[in-house]
């Protein structure tokens, strides 16, 4: 016998939301145009591509409700809870510029969501996104999804440690000031035994760089072990500064199959002495997030290489936007992060990488819709993450580098210093010459961006390893169309 | 003899360039001033990496916005340390700096013969690296 039977219940409006069976996500709460967002609520923007014949309303509140609360059905739990609350609520949606018809896209629109702070643990990366992007990304009634920007409340970035060390910090341990700083990915990447590998670290440190880095997929294979690897680089590390009365740093890479391996690597790198360590993205969130408490604890910098981002940054219409990643990175903790060139053989657009930049590094962002930037951020007193310009740069675009990305960044000429003529010290040495002539010369107030090739020729007439540099790169560039470009321009009408 | 580019101690925004003028740096002590940066000299006859404290030449000059007097000061102090390191530092009170945001030397010894590495052999491979001024084994003062 069953001890289950119809109850007969009067027909309140909430026993007519309950019952059970499918309602539209509308319906459930998920759509509530009138909501105006708390301070302490998280606000997102997603780019939504509905399925034919769903409603941009009805898509936004289905991912409201599919990245909180929402299951399928009417469930009568929910009333054993303040369910109203933990519902995220859609309250904006506008069309996309520049997509539907007449257009080469199909109609996209940004949904703005909010998010109840109850809905996040502390201090946990891996519980904010398991929500944000958990489930919701594969759900059918939406033909493609994008994580544009994230609003995150300084309630909830206080529950964050932040940067280890952070860019002040950083500068003073390393005594450099008023300048990017340089450094070089040694090459070839795979192959080199840990001998030949410091090899190059000691010349393009000697040379006049400030650090030099493993690169993402260096760890420990059969040709070079980590330990090997980690004993001559900080020999060459070692060296070079004695021979130039620098502080010096080479990334160690202490990606491995297991946080145990990990943590035993950065040990042992703190034994040699090392300022640096080097994670990359690919390892996970929390996996980072206990690598910058390492870090804070072990007076160590963090370099993280975006290993994988492309996977699922590039593309316009899935994914998610790198921006977001740069914000959870530095909830999560790390000192330095790869976040574009323009100028380099990698994907960017200007604007969208001083959104980037901005947010990496500013004490508050806010809004600006050419810079990809729908919220005003305010960063809580979190330290500020150094960005990384590495792939495809040379000396001679020094003061494209510098116009576009400040002076609080690492400049990373892998092939530009390891592929000089001249040889590796002398491939350091042009881009220290020509770095340190453009800052110069930016300082004096002059027009270095349309200067910048003339400041170089002077430099270049005093430096041969600078004027063979410029002979052998100063005319090579990359220019590609970005795919991740701003809907907006400037006027914040729409972008052509 | 140091045996690096330029033969050099390369600490600084500009030891990759040649001696910087007078005038050059009235156009650098103008672009902190611009900045609301307080400029301070300082000077040291010890130059290891890690060596922070360099002696003040006076505090910070805070309240002082002329280019000319502080080239003076600068260059008083070079008169009183020919033979030391002296750089100048540009201070940022600002929230969220509150750091130095600029520094260069403008003095050095003529004669710069740089460090030693002294390596300890510690347990397994691994060696406790030692960074010394070859400079340091006179007392303070009668180092170069």
């Amino acid at each position: 016998m069953s001890n289950v039977r119809p109850i007969s219940t009067p027909e309140t409006p909430a026993a007519k939301r309950y019952k059970a069976g499918v309602l539209r996500y509308v319906e459930m709460g998920y759509w509530q145009p009138d909501y105006r967002p708390l301070e302490t609520d998280l606000v997102v923007l997603f780019r939504i591509t509905p399925q034919a014949g769903v409603d941009p309303e009805e898509a936004a509140a289905a991912v409201a409700g599919e990245s909180s609360t929402a299951t399928w059905t009417v469930v009568w739990t929910d009333r054993l809870t303040a369910c109203e609350l933990y519902r995220a609520k859609a309250y904006k949606v506008e069309a996309v510029p520049n997509t539907g018809p007449g257009t080469k896209t199909e109609q996209q629109y940004f949904a703005w969501i909010a998010y109840d702070l109850d809905l996040f643990e502390e201090g946990s990366i891996a519980n904010l996104t398991a929500s944000i992007i958990g489930n919701v990304f594969g759900f059918k009634a939406i033909k493609a999804l994008r994580l544009e920007d994230m609003r995150v409340p300084v309630a909830y970035l206080k529950t964050f440690q932040g940067p280890a060390t952070g860019i002040v910090v950083e500068r003073e341990r390393l005594d450099k000031f008023g300048r990017p700083l340089l450094g070089a990915t040694t090459k070839p990447k795979l192959g080199l035994s840990g001998r030949n590998y410091g090899r190059v670290v000691y010349e393009a440190l000697k040379g006049g760089l400030d650090f030099v880095k493993d690169d993402e997929n260096i760890n420990s294979q059969p040709f070079m072990g980590w330990r090997d690897r980690f004993l001559y680089c900080m020999e060459a590390v070692n060296r070079a500064s004695a021979a130039t009365g620098e502080v010096k740093g080479h990334y160690l890479n202490v990606t491995a199959g297991t946080m145990e391996d990990m943590y035993e690597r950065a040990e042992f790198a703190r034994s040699l002495g090392s300022v640096i360590i080097m994670i990359d993205l690919v390892i996970g969130y929390t996996a980072i997030q206990s690598m910058a408490k390492w870090a804070r604890r072990n007076d160590m910098i963090l370099h993280l290489h975006r290993a994988g981002n492309s996977t699922y940054s590039r593309q316009k219409n899935h994914g998610m936007n790198f921006r977001v990643i740069c914000k959870w990175m530095r909830m999560a903790g790390v000192d330095h992060i790869h976040a574009g060139t323009v100028v380099g053989k990698l994907e960017g657009d200007p604007l969208m990488i001083k959104g980037f930049y901005d947010t990496l590094r500013e004490p508050r962002t806010p809004a600006s819709l050419e810079h990809g930037l729908f919220f005003d951020q305010d960063w809580a007193s979190l330290r500020k993450v150094m960005p990384v310009a590495s792939g495809g740069i040379h000396a001679g675009q020094m003061h494209q580098l510098i116009h576009y990305l400040g002076e609080d960044v690492v400049l990373q000429f892998g092939g530009g210093t390891i592929g000089h003529p001249m040889g590796i010290q002398a491939g350091a040495t042009a881009n220290r010459v020509a770095l340190e002539a453009m800052i110069m010369a930016r300082n004096e107030g002059r027009d270095y961006l349309h200067e910048g090739p003339q400041i170089l020729k002077d430099a270049a007439r005093w430096c041969a390893p600078l004027r063979a540099a410029i002979d052998t790169w100063g005319e090579v560039s990359f220019n590609y169309e970005s795919t991740d470009t701003a809907d907006f321009v400037p006027t914040a009408t729409a972008s052509a | 003899m140091m045996t690096n580019s330029g033969a050099r101690l390369t600490q600084g925004q500009f030891s990759f360039l040649p001696d910087l003028t007078d005038q050059q740096i009235t156009a650098q002590i103008n672009y902190a001033l611009e900045h609301g940066w307080a400029i301070g000299v300082e000077y040291t006859d010890d130059p290891h990496p890690r060596n922070t404290y360099w002696d003040m030449y006076g505090n910070p000059m805070f309240d002082l916005k002329d280019p000319a007097g502080i080239l003076r000061e600068i260059n008083e102090c070079r008169k009183a340390y020919p033979r030391h390191y002296i750089r100048v530092t540009a201070f940022d009170a600002a929230r969220g700096w509150e750091t130095p945001r600029m520094s260069y030397i403008v003095n050095r010894p003529p004669v710069e013969p740089g460090f030693s590495l002294v390596r300890e052999e510690r347990d397994g491979r691994a060696i406790r690296y030692t960074l010394r001024s070859y400079a340091v084994d006179k007392p303070e003062g009668e180092r170069y």
